[in-house]
């Protein structure tokens, strides 16, 4: 399953401080987008909007709309928590649980919901997710070993497994890649592409030649100056953001002269 | 043949390179030790005034003025400012251990004529002079502690969960505060507390178990909340992002990521905190006051603990002086033994169950 996300006049807030300012895109389904932008630009807020991760931070609001196949993440009555069983997310640092081994990290949506599973069930399961992630020949022997021992690379990978393991319809992913080795990058990346059948992809990286490999389409953000909002300048195949933007500032920032 | 100058093995000792700055032998402060502690001993006994607390004082002063002139002529001023610095830091270790060690030696000493199976099998029932033991006090000591534990554990940790999962503005702040205050409660103000709580209830002169319990659950909670506030601060916010992430509820976050990842420091932080509780006097003394006898109820009568029966032993000495005075000092000992069980019980089980965050 995989869904199309559309945003309308999105504003974002911590407090009275208006961090994002109004967004407008529709993102398509099968496809992966990338975000990019100089730091403090808004990029991994707007994207934790997107599951109302942002909600963790207190104060954090949002004005606007995103639909989910048309169902409103804002509307009222609407929970967080199945939000988020629909939008999963990976995020910068690697972060599996330091109490479960790799098995049970795999298996932490399910587990940690107290939904009951059948023991193959649950072995079909782990070894899907982390053949998904690449990652199950890596670990196949040592499954009941904690997640904590693998490398950075495997750790990210192991999450991205445990991300798709609850079978969302969409995956963020907030610099996923930028605490990894060019190898493990390479992985990763090798990975998306591999995602990209089965879901809608947005990822938010500072590396810009990462965002030409790996996407379909590209959104550029800025910021005027500090304590100013930020905003989506450009958004557009990933081609063209990277040959012939339309905007200045994103020809700038592509093509090194910014920042 | 190979051409690759190769420098010798010794080199490294002996060659002076722009790097290397002359230095002390390493048995230099060792000997300097030796050599002032004996030239002061000689001296003290030369002047017929010999006494240990002197020799070792005077000596420490002259070792410290020795090495740091030797280091101040051959290594310079950083060494010999770095020596003195190791030595003052080593004298106030020195000094923080001395009242430890000397307690510990003087109860070892003196409680030990009577650490024997009689003091832990029988009361104090009908016993006059020498003989009878402490087992009544040691049921109440366990007795009373199991119910603040019971009573403690399950507020401070809630009340710590409260302050760092869900608590904001000024609630929180005015719950920190008050279990600040909390801690700084004096331990006696704790058992006139809880004697008035419970004569409120049953009249005045009330004495019983619980109420001991009461008292010090007053001291303790603060204490399990504290450590519990900091060991659910350590968990890092990633572990619940990454489970909120996952579709899982704020609670099942807490119950399922946040408390296992943090138990053992919990765990470990409740035992100190009844070590901590366990050797208080001053509260029982009022609330569960003193008897000989056995009493399993903690809600009815007087009931004895160990730090109350080494109190009332000493202070109420019977014809058989020495007899009350041996029983007193093996009760404090048995006190200090079960605390520091405790302590290591704590410390093993976090470094048993701590999970490997390193990274």
């Amino acid at each position: 399953m995989s869904k199309r996300i559309e945003v309308s006049d999105l504003n974002v807030y911590y407090g009275s401080f208006l961090a994002v300012e109004d967004v407008s895109l529709t993102i398509e389904p099968r496809s992966v987008t990338a975000f990019i932008g100089p730091s403090g630009c808004g990029k991994s807020t707007f994207l934790r909007t997107l599951n109302r991760m942002h909600e963790v931070i207190p104060g954090a609001r949002v004005e606007g709309e995103v639909r989910i196949d048309g169902d409103n993440l804002y509307g009222p009555g609407v929970d967080p928590v199945l939000v988020r069983r629909q939008v999963g997310m990976v995020f910068q640092r690697p972060n599996p649980f330091p109490t479960m081994s790799i098995k049970e990290n795999v298996l932490a949506g399910v587990k940690l919901n107290n939904r009951s599973i059948s023991k193959s069930d649950a072995d079909a399961l782990v070894e899907k997710s982390l053949r998904g992630a690449n990652l199950w020949n890596e670990v196949k022997d040592r499954l009941d070993k904690p997640g904590s021992g693998l490398s950075g690379g495997q750790q990210q990978r192991l999450c991205i497994a445990r991300a798709t393991a609850v079978s969302p319809d969409i995956l963020l992913m907030d610099e996923p890649c930028s605490a990894l080795d060019p190898i493990s990058t390479l992985a990763i990346e090798d990975l998306i592409e591999d995602l990209k059948k089965e879901y809608t992809i947005v990822i938010v990286t500072h590396n810009m030649q990462q965002a030409s490999r790996v996407s379909d389409k590209t959104a550029f953000f800025n910021i005027a100056g500090t304590g100013k909002p930020g905003k989506l300048i450009e958004y557009d195949q990933t081609a063209t953001i990277f040959t012939q933007p339309s905007v200045q500032a994103t020809e700038d920032y592509v093509s090194g002269r910014f920042g | 043949m190979t051409q690759t100058m190769t420098p010798a093995p010794s080199s490294t000792g002996g060659m002076q390179s722009a790097l290397t700055a002359s230095k002390l032998p390493r048995w230099v402060p060792a000997a300097t030790l030796v050599g002032s502690v004996a030239v002061v001993w000689m001296l003290f006994a030369l002047m017929g005034t010999a006494n240990l607390a002197g020799v070792l004082v005077v000596s420490a002063i002259v070792f410290s003025v020795v090495l740091y002139a030797l280091s101040l002529a051959i290594e310079g001023r950083r060494k010999a400012a770095d020596r003195i610095a190791t030595i003052l830091v080593g004298v106030a270790f020195l000094l923080a251990l001395i009242p430890l060690i000397s307690v510990f030696y003087t109860a070892l000493t003196l409680g030990a004529g009577r650490f024997d199976a009689e003091f832990f099998s029988s009361s104090m029932r009908n016993v006059v002079g020498a003989g009878g033991g402490a087992i009544h006090a040691i049921t109440g000591t366990v007795l009373i502690t199991l119910a603040t534990a019971v009573i403690s554990i399950p507020i401070g940790m809630l009340t710590a969960i409260y302050l760092v999962e869900y608590g904001t503005g000024k609630l929180k702040a005015a719950i920190t505060f008050l279990v600040d205050v909390m801690t700084g409660i004096p331990s006696i103000v704790a058992g006139l507390f809880a004697y008035a709580l419970l004569s409120l209830f049953l009249g005045p002169g009330v004495r019983m178990g619980i109420g001991g319990a009461i008292a010090l659950s007053v001291l303790m909670i603060p204490v399990v909340v504290r450590s519990t506030e900091e060991m659910l601060k350590l968990v890092p916010n990633e572990l619940r992002e990454a489970s909120y992430a996952l579709g899982v509820p704020k609670y099942l976050t807490i119950l399922k990521v946040v408390l296992p990842t943090s138990i053992a420091g919990i765990v470990t932080g409740a035992i100190i905190a009844i070590a901590r509780v366990i050797g208080e006097t001053a509260p029982l003394l009022i609330i569960a006051g003193f008897t000989t006898s056995m009493n399993y109820d903690l809600f009815s009568d007087r009931m004895m603990t160990l730090p109350v029966f080494a109190y009332t032993q000493y202070a109420q000495q019977g014809a058989d002086a020495q007899a009350y005075i041996d029983r007193a000092w093996t009760a404090a000992l048995a006190l200090i033994l079960i605390v520091m069980a405790l302590n290591l019980v704590g410390r093993l089980i976090a470094k048993l169950f701590s999970p490997k965050l390193a990274r």
